[in-house]
Order: C-alpha cells, then structure tokens, then sequence
C-alpha cells in the first residue's frame, strides 16, 4: 500500500561551502524555515546561482545542512536519503546499459522485492508513464523527454510518500513541458505524494502548485510564498485561467528585482 | 559494412603489393617474395615445433593477460575511487608508463631466470598500466547524476560500485583492456627475442641467427594476423558494450 504524502519541515537551514584554504566560504543558503504539507505540490523559483538545487539536496539528504534542521514525517535527516523519498534530477541519470524495463526495476531489485512484486510495480509503471511500447529499449533510443520519463518511473516504482524533482523538464521543448506537467499532475493526484519541484519556469510553478516558494538572491531564503488555489483537478489549461497571469506576473515583480541583484552581485564578484 | 570489408581488402592488397615491390627491389636474400613467406608460414602451421613454442607463447601471453586485466582494473579501481589518490597517482602513473621497459629486463630476468615467470612479469609490465589508467579516468568521468542517483537510492559502496560505477565505466575501461592486450602481446615477445628458451619470439630470434629470412618473415606473418585477430575480436566486444552508451 503507498503510504499517503510526507510532510518536510526545515528550520533555521544554512549552507555554507567551504571555500579555498585561506578563501571565504560560500553562503549559499539560509537562513530558512520551510514547511511542506503532506500531499501538497510546492514549487521553488529564484534567481540563477540562489541555492535552490543545494536546498533540494539537503532536503533530500544528499547533503548535509552547515546549520539548522530538516525532518521528514517529523523524522530528522541523518546525512542520509531517508526511506520514502524519491529524487529525479535535472540530468538525464537513466543508465546507458540498462534496458528501460531494467532501469525502472533497478532501484526495487537493490532492496530485494519478489520478482512478482518488481514485475507488477514496473509493468504499472511503464504503462502510466506511456513507456509500455519501449521496455526492450536502451535509454540512446529514446527522446530526452522519454529518458526523463524513465528516471520518474523509476522513482514513481518505489512509491514514495515526497518527491523532490529539481529542473526535470529543463532540457525539453515547451510543448513537452507542458505534457510532462500534465503527467505530473497526474502522477501527484494518483499517487498522493507530496511533491517539492525546482524549476526556472515561472509559468510551469504557476501551473502546477499548490504553493510557490520564491528565493532571493543568494544565500537563498523564501521572500514570499505565492498560494494559488487551483482546483486538485487541473491540467496545463489552468494557463488559460485569468488568474494565471496574475500569479505569473507577482512573481516575475519579485524575482526581476532579485535577479538583477544576483547579476549585479556576480558582476561585481567578477 | 560493406565498405569497410572493401577498404580491409584494399588495405590487404596495397600490403601485398609494397611486400612483393620490395622483394624485387632488394633481393630475396633480405625480403623474400609474399608467397614463399606464405606458403612457408602455412608450413609452420603443421609443424610440432611452431606449435610448441606457439604453446610457450600463449601460455605466458594468456597468465601475464590475465594478471595484468585483473590487478590493473582493482588498482585502477582503488586509486579511481579517490579523487586525492587520482591526482597524486596520475603523473606518477604516466611517468612509469613512459620509461623504456626493455630497461627493467635484466632485472626481471636476475629474480625470475630464464622462465617462464620472467616472460608473464614482463608481459605484465607492459599491460597493466593502460588498464590502471584506463579505469582510473573511466571512473573519473563518471556521470556525477549517476553518483547522486545510487546515494538517491540508498545503495551501499559496494552495491554503488558493483551496478552503478563499474558498468558505468566498463566500455572505457575495456578501451584499456584492449591497448593492454596489445603492449602484453608485445612484453611477452620481447621477453622471448631478449633472454629466453622457448616461445614464438625465440623461434624468431633462432631464426635470425641463422638469417633464415623466409621463417622469420613467415613468423612475423604468423605473429601479425594473431594479433591482428585479438584486436579484431576485443573491437568486437568493444562496439557491443559501447553500442548502448
């Protein structure tokens, strides 16, 4: 049974990257408090360079905070991914010598499923994710948006209660962006999980959250969190809506100021 | 496909045809005619005698192959697996790598004596550095995605290394492999032409002493379309691991 959606919380979260020896470190992050609900879609938007990617891996585990805390289900992180959480990053991580019916199963056959159980969750998966028609294929074969389908079948298999997804669609075209937002939003609604996504794309958060969370210029923090009230039951037509632009349009108000920040301050870095 | 068979044959042909020009050029007293070192190597093919030393050769060439494959990818593996042991190990790597290996001969020779250990050590010294290098760099380039996905999935070191890192890096490794083969082939003749009492390479020495020119181009023939054939086979395996990639 998948469980139902976890819920993060962060608290006075801080990175801060060891610079050169003699160097200054680099304050990525923080201070942060954040706090995602269980079953909710929050998006993160900010500036190039603002700590989002280095926010999503500490919230996954993959790295750990200089201070403050991170829990998941009330558990606190321990330098480690934690059972339940699911990460698909930005990169195209499918592996090249592994078939896509392999790729999918590779993650359940690591933590010793029966092969009737593996068998069941990846043939659902394929077939949710449209992928059905290439199990036999190698990972060369398919489009950039089929190999990124594949890395979430992959996570999607293990059934986690929080996805992370830190620029899934980054490298497609926008009309493939737009159907993997709907397949998002599907998988979200059918799986119940809770799902965190970073993206550059105003208009993609617009459309798929619950909840936008946008970072200033670094280090990163939260200067306003955008709720947008969409209806559960939405799609990529939701652009349409008048509202949409509205939302669009205050968070590009915030985060135009913000980058211009980030470039002046990397201008006068340089 | 077709083409390249085309270009092998041309390629075959155009051999043939500079053998035989020189023949006329210089005498059958330095390079005999292609089809006398042909027929003659065909000759060998039947002998007991080739085939024993062919046995001496292969025998040294497979152990010294094997050792070389084996301990160059876990030494690759071990130094690969670290950043720190990369850098510090990589120069120091290629410097060995450039020294004349004929130059450690005597060496190997004073603790091994004539045998057949002398022929696979020095065999080895040949190969296992381009698969020490060859795996050390595989694993550096590494997709770091690939080395986030296997902490993502909580894999362990072991299980990280085993299906993730090394089939990863297995095609770049197997280049090495190959050009390890290769220069092992080359260790082992060379330790058989220097100092030793039977092998390929001492039917080729025997055989310029004598200045029996017809054996020993039969034998460089012989010795050339063996290692022509290894090399064809690991491009082969080579092209189905990387045909994924």
């Amino acid at each position: 049974m998948r469980e139902a959606g976890g819920h993060i919380e962060a608290r006075g979260l801080t990175k801060v990257f060891r610079g050169a020896p003699g160097g200054k470190g680099i304050h990525a992050l923080g201070p942060l408090d954040l706090d995602v609900r269980s079953g909710e879609f929050f998006s993160i938007v900010g500036p190039s360079g603002c700590g989002k990617s280095t926010l999503l891996d500490t919230l996954a585990g993959l790295s750990s905070p200089t201070g403050g805390t991170v829990a998941c289900n009330g558990v606190p992180l321990a330098g480690r991914v934690p059972d339940g959480i699911g990460v698909v990053f930005q990169q195209d991580a499918s592996f090249a010598w592994l078939d896509v019916w392999d790729n999918v199963a590779f993650g359940l056959r690591r933590r010793g499923l029966a092969a009737s159980e593996i068998s069941r969750r990846v043939e659902y998966a394929l077939s949710f994710m449209g992928l059905a028609a290439f199990a036999k294929s190698y990972p060369a074969q398919l489009s950039g948006g089929m190999r990124q389908r594949v890395c979430i079948a992959r996570t999607l298999v293990l059934e986690p209660s929080i996805m992370l997804l830190d620029e899934p669609f980054a490298a497609l075209d926008q009309q493939t962006r737009l159907l993997m937002g709907d397949e998002l939003l599907r998988i979200w609604r059918d799986t119940g999980a809770t799902i965190v996504l970073i993206t550059h794309a105003l208009d993609e958060a617009t459309m798929l959250s619950d909840r936008i969370g946008l970072m200033s210029a670094r280090p990163g923090r939260f200067i306003d969190i955008v709720s947008t009230h969409w209806p559960r039951e939405r799609d990529s037509r939701i652009v349409s809506d008048r509202r949409f632009g509205d939302i669009t349009a205050r968070l590009w108000t915030n985060l135009r100021a913000e980058s211009l920040r980030a470039i002046g301050s990397g201008a006068a870095q340089e | 496909m077709r083409a390249s068979r085309l270009d092998g044959v041309l390629v075959l042909a155009g051999f043939l045809l500079v053998w035989q020009g020189l023949y006329m050029l210089v005498g059958g007293d330095v390079v005999p005619s292609p089809s006398s070192a042909i027929v003659r190597a065909a000759a060998l093919l039947r002998s007991a005698n080739f085939w024993k030393d062919a046995a001496s050769t292969g025998q040294a060439f497979v152990l010294a192959c094997a050792i070389g494959i084996a301990g160059g990818a876990c030494i690759g593996f071990v130094l690969g697996s670290s950043r720190f042991a990369t850098e510090v190990a990589d120069p120091i790597l290629g410097t060995i790598y450039s020294i004349p290996k004929i130059t450690l001969y005597p060496i190997i020779l004073l603790v091994f004596g004539l045998t057949l250990s002398a022929k696979v050590a020095f065999g080895v010294i040949h190969g296992i550095f381009p698969v020490i290098i060859a795996t050390m760099a595989a694993l550096r380039n590494v997709s770091p995605v690939h080395r986030r996905t296997a902490r993502a999935l909580r894999l362990s070191w072991g299980a990280t290394i085993a299906t993730v890192l090394a089939p990863a890096a297995l095609p770049e490794v197997f280049t090495g492999i190959r050009i390890g083969v290769a220069v092992t082939l080359l260790g082992t003749l060379l330790a058989e032409l220097f100092a030793s009492s039977s092998g390929v390479g001492f039917a080729l020495i025997r055989a310029m002493e004598i200045h029996n020119v017809v054996d020993i181009f039969a034998l460089v023939l012989l010795i050339f379309l063996f290692a022509a054939a290894i090399n064809g086979l690991l491009h082969i395996l080579e092209r189905k691991l990387r045909r994924h990639a």
